[in-house]
């Protein structure tokens, strides 16, 4: 059972409390019209299935009733980070395999510093426990 | 027969409190401090079941969770049976009761034993495999005799009178296992100022200090063990669980601790004394960090009759002498590959029986222990192994030969060494169990001859279950586990903690043994077995690799290798070596192994906790439900909630039949008037500046519009343009709407409204918030509604001032209300909310006036005929997230004008669901009055057609309608708008055919004139 930090809240609650909503950062076309029926068709009905980085929508349901982000990795399950509503993923499966490479971890301690962005972030500083 | 095996001196049993115990009809006598199974041991019972497939006499093998024959099914009354107990792990108490699972009718008897000589044939390897893939009827046959036979228990016939708990726990580190290694790491954690839980799944904490030899800082390791246990119980931020054991380790560091609170005293906590008690409890832990420190099994060497009675794992034996004092024999033969289980000799020694020999497949041991074993004077058998049991019911001798290992032959002359009892040790298997939950491989070394535990973040190891085996060495890993783990979870003050000396003890390296070679073939040789309780054999695996079966995933599904409950604890590494053996291969390259939770098996009561009856499942109730219960009313479930299905009436002393309760309560709505109360109705409150465009954007239809004090009916769609929910949405303010939607979608619907406005419009200033449960609604409807509302409120209810689609705000009884003028019904209806408190209030001086008028309270089953003789659709119902607006025939809630491209616009306009022979809302009326069509029911138009007929629609919705006189239905037909009139079929499963009318789907009061009187 995850464990997932919140952005909003603030703090690394227990997955019942959340529900996943599908892939993260899918876009609806701002003119629907304009678009084919087939571009419409990979817009309302195909999803990416990775082996690995994958960014994920979710929504604290019996909390805080937000939407955020996930990226997680479907092999491990490890949460690397949460990040609110129009932000963007700090890491990609493009960056982790650099760090890979670097023989840096991707996220130090893993699910641990969920929701602790690496960089430059002000909204997810957890304080120590 | 009294305790003839009970040593008179040592042990941690209490001898002066004699326990008398039963075990299959038998009583015997233990003593406080005994396991079911060193009780047994000690009333020298040798066999405790008959194995499942061959229906051998089998005995108690190990001390721990990896037992795998001693398998009983407790208690002594029927409601307290528990099945699948091991006996190794049972704590005895007075009265105990318990039986072999395995072994009908008589463990001593050999009735089953025909099908264990016919054993070879009558089920090979891949028995299971081969029977299910053969007729099914020979599998019939065999079942009666086999699961009668070789049942592995049976559950209670009767409720269990125990409660269980569960309890949500966190903490910095929790350590699994409170052998040395979980001591010291404890210890560290903890003085590092670190929250810590200790858990142990046996009787009291120690683990394998509890039975060693060994000497710390100058002292027995079981009174180092009370030290420590000590220290920590006295620290605040310490807490210990014995008797408590970790069964499952998921995703991010949550663990499932299971905690027998009483089962351990008698058969259930009121027998204890205890009652009102948990008998246990599962923790549920998220822990910062965890260290696992779960220790070794030992593995037993497999050779030929290695499961007649008295072949014991060694370790198995030092544990019934020094725990116990119990010797379960006279006569001792060890065979080993390692220095290790020497000890069990010097043990068996000093409790003054017989060593007759310790063979050593090893040609020159030389470590400290063999010395000492030499110097004590007995015989070391080197280069050798026992290569088979002699004995039926009990080991009576041990046939040792020489060994190529290599080759994997026997050298030598066999030699018969008379004994009762062989114990044996092929090293030892790390407990990683918990390490592989997740899904993470655990990694073979060759060097340690073991699996252990790939990298787990969050989780430390220490000592067995990494191979560390050496005391000293397990206790200094402990101790770094732990305050590596602490600081970790944010406690880096850890100062260092002493670990106690251990006097060193040099050991000759292991060699690796896991099958003894044997004179014959393996496929010839007698039963050499691999898992005792799936009566897997060498040669089945051997045979499991010629037919083709290189993966041990496989070799497992076909043998069922590790299927029981003991999860081949004891037998898996075997079953892979020899596997590995036999197709030229490496332990690794045949497979690794993965283990699932939970490690033991854990009872119903614990997973289910306080979830049972009443609380299984959580109901709903609105304001006004006493006052239903009151009433007579029969109660429907619609999502959570408990709605009034109809109210049936007392009639000449008879209570009145659901048909004619809901046609009197439709009547008194055509006729007179009838309240519903509509409280579960979903309704949101929506607030801001941009809250009607919103409602634009999410409704099909237009909201530009809506002045305050005005209603309308809006459907919201998915952006694949398929109907999800409906309801009214009224402007209260400029900037104020109250949203309703259907019972089940109330919680959806929100969410699906903060989806669109977080994700897609965040610019959008609007607010929305569950109201459902602050307002209670009442519809008042029927041609008298009018009047009957004249007398309870203030509002003008003219119908020029008070139009349809109208809400007035007003006093309601006395009480604030918000009064809709909406129809459900197509009668003139009043629809009330008041604040969900004073809603009893209302609806009785509603009822106080309304007696007059013969105001008919009336549930969902009325509702739902009244809606469908209107054809007015319930979402969900007649919708399945396949049909449009245009299906449903609302193209004029659909605002295509709209400017912005709301939610479903979009799919409207695809060539698919603009098809003029989709499935469109039709009305079907019954040739035969009396007919009421099966919901569900499929219809075809040509009624002669052979079957696979052509499915054209069906039924959604099907009533008798007691105005119309007669059955009627909404159905979904392909094509159906340009049907009108033709005659379609619904023949159904009995076989006849029903026969019904194409309509409009509104059935009654076409011109809607009821509703606007
Ligand atoms: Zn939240």
């Amino acid at each position: 059972m995850f464990y997932i930090h919140c952005p909003y809240c603030g703090e690394r609650r227990e997955e019942e409390e959340f529900h996943p909503n599908g892939q993260a950062h899918l876009v609806r076309p701002a003119d629907p019209d304009s678009v084919s029926d087939e571009e419409w068709g990979d817009y309302l009905f195909f999803r990416d299935n990775p082996r690995g980085i994958h960014h994920e929508m979710w929504v604290h349901r019996l909390g805080c009733r937000k939407f955020f982000n996930i990226t997680r990795n479907t092999t491990t399950y490890e949460i690397l980070e949460t990040y609110p509503m129009g932000e963007q993923p700090t890491i990609t499966a493009e960056t982790a395999k650099v760090r890979h490479e670097q023989g840096v971890q991707t996220a130090d301690g893993g699910w641990q510093t969920v929701g602790a962005r690496p960089e430059n972030s002000t909204l997810n500083e957890e304080t120590p426990s | 027969m009294s305790q003839n095996n009970r040593l008179s001196q040592g042990g941690r049993i209490d001898r002066s409190r004699v326990l008398t115990f039963t075990f299959n009809g038998q009583q015997y006598p233990g003593f406080a401090g005994d396991t079911l199974a060193s009780a047994l041991l000690a009333n020298g019972v040798d066999v405790v079941n008959r194995s499942f497939k061959y229906s051998r006499p089998r005995g108690i093998t190990a001390a721990g969770p990896e037992e795998p024959n001693a398998i009983v099914q407790l208690g002594a009354s029927e409601a307290a049976q528990v099945p699948n107990v091991r006996a190794t792990q049972q704590a005895l108490y007075d009265g105990l009761v318990a039986r072999s699972t395995n072994g009908w009718p008589n463990v001593q008897r050999d009735v089953m034993s025909w099908v264990g000589k016919l054993g070879g044939s009558f089920m090979p390897p891949g028995f299971y495999y081969k029977t299910f893939m053969a007729p099914a009827s020979m599998w019939m046959t065999y079942e009666k005799f086999i699961r009668k036979g070789a049942g592995l228990g049976r559950s209670p016939a009767e409720s269990d009178p125990d409660i269980y708990d569960h309890l949500n726990q966190h903490c910095d580190v929790l350590v699994i296992g409170a052998g040395p290694a979980g001591l010291t790491a404890a210890l560290a954690a903890a003085r590092a100022g670190a929250r810590v839980i200790l858990c142990d799944e046996q009787e009291e904490m120690g683990g394998s200090l509890l039975d060693s030899r060994e000497v710390l800082e100058g002292a027995s390791a079981t009174e180092w063990v009370e030290r420590v246990v000590a220290e920590l119980a006295d620290m605040e931020s310490v807490t210990l669980l014995p008797r408590t054991t970790a069964n499952g380790y998921h995703d991010h560091n949550f663990v499932t601790l299971h905690e027998r609170c009483t089962e351990h005293l008698a058969d259930t906590a009121a027998d204890a004394g205890r009652a009102g008690e948990v008998r246990s409890r599962l923790h549920r832990v998220r822990a910062e960090r965890v260290v696992l420190a779960s220790g070794s099994h030992e593995r037993p060497l497999v050779y030929a009759n290695n499961d007649v009675p008295g072949n014991m794992v060694a370790g198995a034996i030092s544990v019934y002498l020094r725990r116990y004092g119990v010797a379960p024999g006279q006569r001792l033969v060890l065979t080993t590959n390692n220095d290790h289980a020497y000890r069990t000799a010097l043990d068996w020694k000093e409790a003054g029986r017989e060593v007759v020999a310790v063979v050593d497949s090893r040609a020159n041991p030389d470590g400290d222990r063999v010395k000492q074993v030499r110097d004590s004077g007995i015989r070391v058998i080197t280069g050798s192994a026992v290569m088979e049991a002699s004995g039926s019911q009990r080991v009576s001798g041990a046939r040792v030969v020489a060994i190529d290992t290599t080759r994997f032959v026997v050298t030598g002359k066999i030699e018969e060494l008379a004994c009762d009892t062989i114990a044996s040790s092929g090293g030892y298997s790390p407990v990683i169990h918990l390490a592989s939950h997740t899904g993470k491989r655990p990694q073979w070394r060759e060097d340690l001859l073991g699996f252990v535990p790939g990298e787990v973040k969050g989780m430390h190891f220490a000592g067995g279950v990494q191979a560390v085996y050496a005391l000293g060495e397990t206790l200094a890993d402990g101790a770094r586990a732990g305050g590596e783990a602490a600081k970790a979870a944010g406690f880096d003050q850890a100062e260092a903690i002493t670990v106690p000396s251990v006097e060193a003890c040099a050991e000759s390296a292991t060699s690796a043994l896991y099958q003894v070679p044997h004179e014959k073939p393996t496929l010839r040789a007698p039963k050499q077995f691999v898992d005792l309780q799936n009566d897997v054999t060498a040669a089945g695996v051997e045979l499991a690799t010629r037919e083709g079966f290189e993966s041990i995933e496989h070799v497992k599904r076909y043998t069922a290798l590790g299927f029981g409950t003991d999860q081949g604890k004891l037998g898996n590494i075997n079953g892979m070596a020899i596997a590995a053996r036999c197709l030229h291969r490496s332990i690794p390259e045949v497979g690794t192994t993965v283990f699932r939770p939970n490690y033991t098996p854990v009872s119903f009561g614990a997973i289910v906790g306080r979830h049972c009856g009443e609380l299984f499942d959580p109901e709903r109730y609105t304001a006004l439900h006493q006052w239903h219960v009151e009433n007579g009313a029969e109660f429907e479930d619609v999502g959570h909630w408990k709605r009034p299905w109809y109210f049936p009436r007392q009639v000449d002393g008879k209570t009145e039949t659901m048909h004619d309760a809901v046609a009197r309560e439709c009547l008194a709505v055509r006729q007179g008037v009838g309240i519903l109360d509509a409280s579960t109705l979903g309704k949101i409150d929506i607030q801001g500046p941009d809250a009607r465009e919103f409602l634009g954007r999410i409704y099909t239809n237009k909201w530009a519009k809506l002045a305050p004090g005005r209603v309308r009916y809006g459907l919201m769609c998915k952006d694949d343009g398929m109907l999800m929910d409906d309801g009214t949405t009224s402007c209260l303010a400029e900037n104020h709407f109250l949203m309703t939607t259907t019972t089940g979608g109330a919680a959806s619907v929100l969410e699906w409204l903060e989806l669109w406005h977080q994700t897609e419009w965040p610019e959008l200033q609007v607010y929305f918030n569950s109201v459902t449960d602050h307002f209670a609604t009442m519809t008042v409807t029927g041609p008298e509604a009018r009047k009957l509302m004249a007398e309870v409120t203030d509002i003008d209810l003219d119908r020029e001032q008070f139009k349809f689609m109208d809400w007035k705000q007003g006093t309601v009884a006395g009480v604030p209300a918000r009064v809709f003028r909406i129809s459900f019904t197509g009668e003139l209806a009043f629809e009330i909310n008041v604040q969900a408190n004073y809603a009893l209030h209302v609806w009785k001086a509603l009822f106080a006036h309304g007696e007059k008028y013969d105001l008919t309270p009336y549930g969902t089953e009325t509702m739902h005929v009244l809606r469908a003789e209107k054809g007015l659709i319930i979402a969900g119902q007649d919708t399945d997230g396949s049909v449009t607006p245009e299906d449903l025939g609302m193209q004029w809630a659909v605002g295509y004008d709209k400017p912005f491209p709301w939610i479903g616009k979009r799919a409207l306009t695809r060539p698919d669901t603009a098809r003029e022979d989709r499935k469109q809302l039709v009305g079907l009326k019954p040739k035969d009055p009396k007919v009421v069509l099966e919901e569900g029911a499929q219809i075809v138009l040509d009624r002669e057609q052979k079957i696979p007929m052509t499915m054209m629609g069906h039924v959604t919705s099907s009533y008798y309608s007691p105005v119309l006189e007669s059955g009627f239905a909404l159905a979904v037909l392909k094509g159906g708008r340009n049907r009108m009139g033709e005659t379609v079929y619904l023949p159904m499963s009995d076989g006849t055919t029903h026969e019904a009318e194409v309509v409009n789907t509104v059935f009654f009061d076409p011109k809607w004139e009821r509703q606007n009187v």
